[in-house]
């Protein structure tokens, strides 16, 4: 009788769960099906257009304002919702008060939200007759429709992404660090700097990563607020559906292609980043 | 000297700790013996000011520290789990308490460096300096930790179950090790502990406690052959209890203080027997009272078998009267 005798790859641990070949597999069919397709219909609708033709509208002035406008407005979003949402993770794991779950179940809303009532909201309480904008406007600050206000609902969307990332790092780091860097004469700025943040900053680049991403496809709150001035608040996804709606099929997928690989670019190089320092440390 | 004075602390509604009283010496190493619950673990820690008191003081020498932060005191503390900075290299762990002292105080980075070097050379880790905590193993890590304390010129060393998360071997060797450098360094230490063997090994004293207050303080000589109380009987070593001829007082006996007698003893039904070490392990059960009975027998002579009844009599034992229930 003929018999075959496996032999595992060097790259792969041993385990005593069996099922690597079919878990693998079914990991790729899925991606696939989900992910690389529609992704590659993509390509290959801009790859149908000539390489001056897809230079001319893929970054065209309009296209790469529109870029720097979603870019921008995302990566600022994230860098706020880093802040803050750090602040919120902070509070919701190291106390307690009543109500705490109602707070925790707030900070998850935006992820349930129609994106478009966000945007209409938030549109109604920045709008120079608005709640706070009535404020604002005598200050000389505008909101609505300026990248401000892209950026606020941005921070909207957001906040989810950087609260759940950094709340169970955060948890999970021992109450005895920081009571031996006390031990040693550490003060609390040099506890929380030195051996706090280090600790959670891989989750909360995750949580940047994750939060800028959202922001940089956001579509439904945005289109409120930004009042859509070509060159100047219109974000990229908007300039898509525009070019959709003119029937400029390939025009749209080449603006899609540009913001896709940018943002493959940015958050490969971010996970990348924390492959490398969790290897470093011997995790 | 460290002196700690009518100490009281509650949890809550839970007491943890009652009119605690105890003097260390200089360069003494004392253990804090008890099961979980018996506020050793929260007495070492007010005695390192990473929690308060309710009332009673803490003196550092002459000098009453009662409600000086963790910070100032300047104790040397090491964790159960080692509390390393996991994205810090082992020499940077070492040197934190220097990096983070302000300006003035601070010694210059050659000086920092050289002090790291020359503690991980006293930990036996000299050349792991660039290491990260992920890359060693448990026993290393708690050398780290102790490296790190010992950074900072300590005046008192204080170690929660040092050992706790180590297996047998490491920790049996960390232990003489410790013991060692105590010895080289003489610094005064205490330290934590529920394993009873590492307190009588290690400690110059060993404070006994239970429920929030010491049973006893005494040398391990002390504490193993004169118990004060019955509880520090039963915690430290093994002891058996038979009812004394009286029938009210309860007789303490350890296992190796047994002997089979021809005539004249408790009859015993052996249940069980076992090499433990250089004796004979006999488990057995007092006829008539049922009660479990451990002797240990010289291995040199024969060993009675199970199933067979010997009489037994005690050559030494320690009485404790009935106090209440």
């Amino acid at each position: 009788m003929p018999t075959t005798t496996f032999r595992r790859p060097d790259w792969r641990a041993p385990s005593v769960l069996p099922g690597f070949g079919l878990t693998f597999g079914f990991t790729l069919a899925w991606l696939t099906l989900i992910v690389l397709i529609p992704l590659a219909t993509i390509f290959l609708r801009s790859a149908g257009m000539g390489w001056h033709e897809f230079v001319a509208v893929g970054f065209s002035h309009r296209a790469l304002a529109a870029y720097r406008l979603s870019f921008g407005t995302a990566a600022a979003a994230g860098l706020v919702n880093a802040l803050f949402g750090l602040l919120v993770a902070w509070v919701l794991v190291r106390y307690s008060f009543p109500g705490k779950r109602v707070v925790s179940a707030l900070v998850d809303l935006p992820f349930a939200l129609p994106t478009a009532v966000a945007g209409i909201a938030l549109t109604a309480i920045y709008a120079p007759t608005g709640w706070i904008g009535q404020y604002l406007e005598p200050l000389g600050i505008k909101v609505a429709f300026t990248p401000i206000g892209i950026t606020i609902a941005l921070v909207f969307i957001g906040l989810p992404f950087v609260v759940r990332s950094v709340e169970p790092v955060l948890a999970d780091l021992g109450h005895d660090v920081e009571e031996a860097a006390a031990t040693l004469g550490a003060n609390r700025v040099q506890t929380f700097s030195q051996v706090i943040f280090p600790a959670i900053a891989p989750a909360l680049v995750t949580g940047f990563a994750l939060a800028f991403a959202r922001g940089v496809g956001e579509y439904g709150s945005v289109i409120f607020i930004s009042g859509n001035m070509p060159g100047k608040t219109e974000i990229a996804p908007l300039l898509i559906v525009t070019q959709l709606e003119q029937y400029a099929y390939a025009g749209a997928t080449a603006i899609a292609t540009v913001m896709m690989l940018v943002s493959f670019v940015i958050l490969f190089g971010l996970n990348t980043w924390q492959a490398v320092r969790r290897r470093r440390l011997g995790a | 000297m460290i002196r700690v004075q009518n100490i009281t602390k509650r949890f809550g509604e839970f007491p943890a700790l009652h009119g605690i009283d105890l003097e260390v010496k200089p360069g003494e190493f004392i253990a804090l013996l008890g099961p979980s619950g018996s506020g050793k673990t929260t007495l070492l820690r007010i005695i390192a000011g990473l929690e308060f008191q309710d009332s009673g003081e803490v003196f550092f020498h002459d000098e009453d520290v009662s409600s000086v932060g963790v910070g100032e005191r300047q104790v040397g503390f090491v964790f159960q789990h080692y509390a390393l900075f996991r994205h810090m290299t082992v020499a940077e762990n070492v040197a934190f308490g220097l990096t983070v002292r302000k300006a003035k105080n601070r010694p210059a980075k050659s000086v920092i460096k050289a002090r790291a070097e020359e503690l991980l050379r006293l930990v036996q880790l000299d050349g792991l300096g660039s290491r990260y905590p992920g890359q060693l193993s448990g026993g290393q890590r708690q050398r780290v930790a102790l490296a790190r304390a010992l950074a900072i010129e300590p005046r008192l060393l204080l170690l929660d179950e040092p050992f706790g998360a180590l297996d047998a071997k490491v920790r049996k060797d960390l232990r003489r090790w410790l013991k060692d450098l105590h010895r080289q360094m003489g610094l005064t230490s205490i330290f934590v502990t529920h394993d009873q063997e590492e307190a009588l090994e290690l400690a110059d004293r060993v404070v006994v406690m239970d429920h929030g207050v010491i049973e006893q303080i005494g040398t391990p000589e002390q504490v193993y052959m004169e118990p004060a109380t019955p509880f520090v009987a039963r915690f430290v070593g093994e002891t058996n209890q038979l009812p004394a001829s009286d029938g009210k007082d309860m007789l303490h006996v350890r296992p190796h203080d047994l002997e089979i007698v021809a005539a004249d003893g408790d009859a015993v039904l052996v249940d069980n027997v076992f090499r433990k070490g250089g004796c004979w392990r006999v488990e057995g059960t007092l006829t008539g009272g049922g009660k479990v009975v451990e002797i240990d027998l010289d291995a040199s002579r024969p060993a009675p078998s199970p199933g067979e009844t010997v009489l037994i009599r005690p050559r030494r034992s320690k009485i404790f009267a009935q106090t209440g229930a």
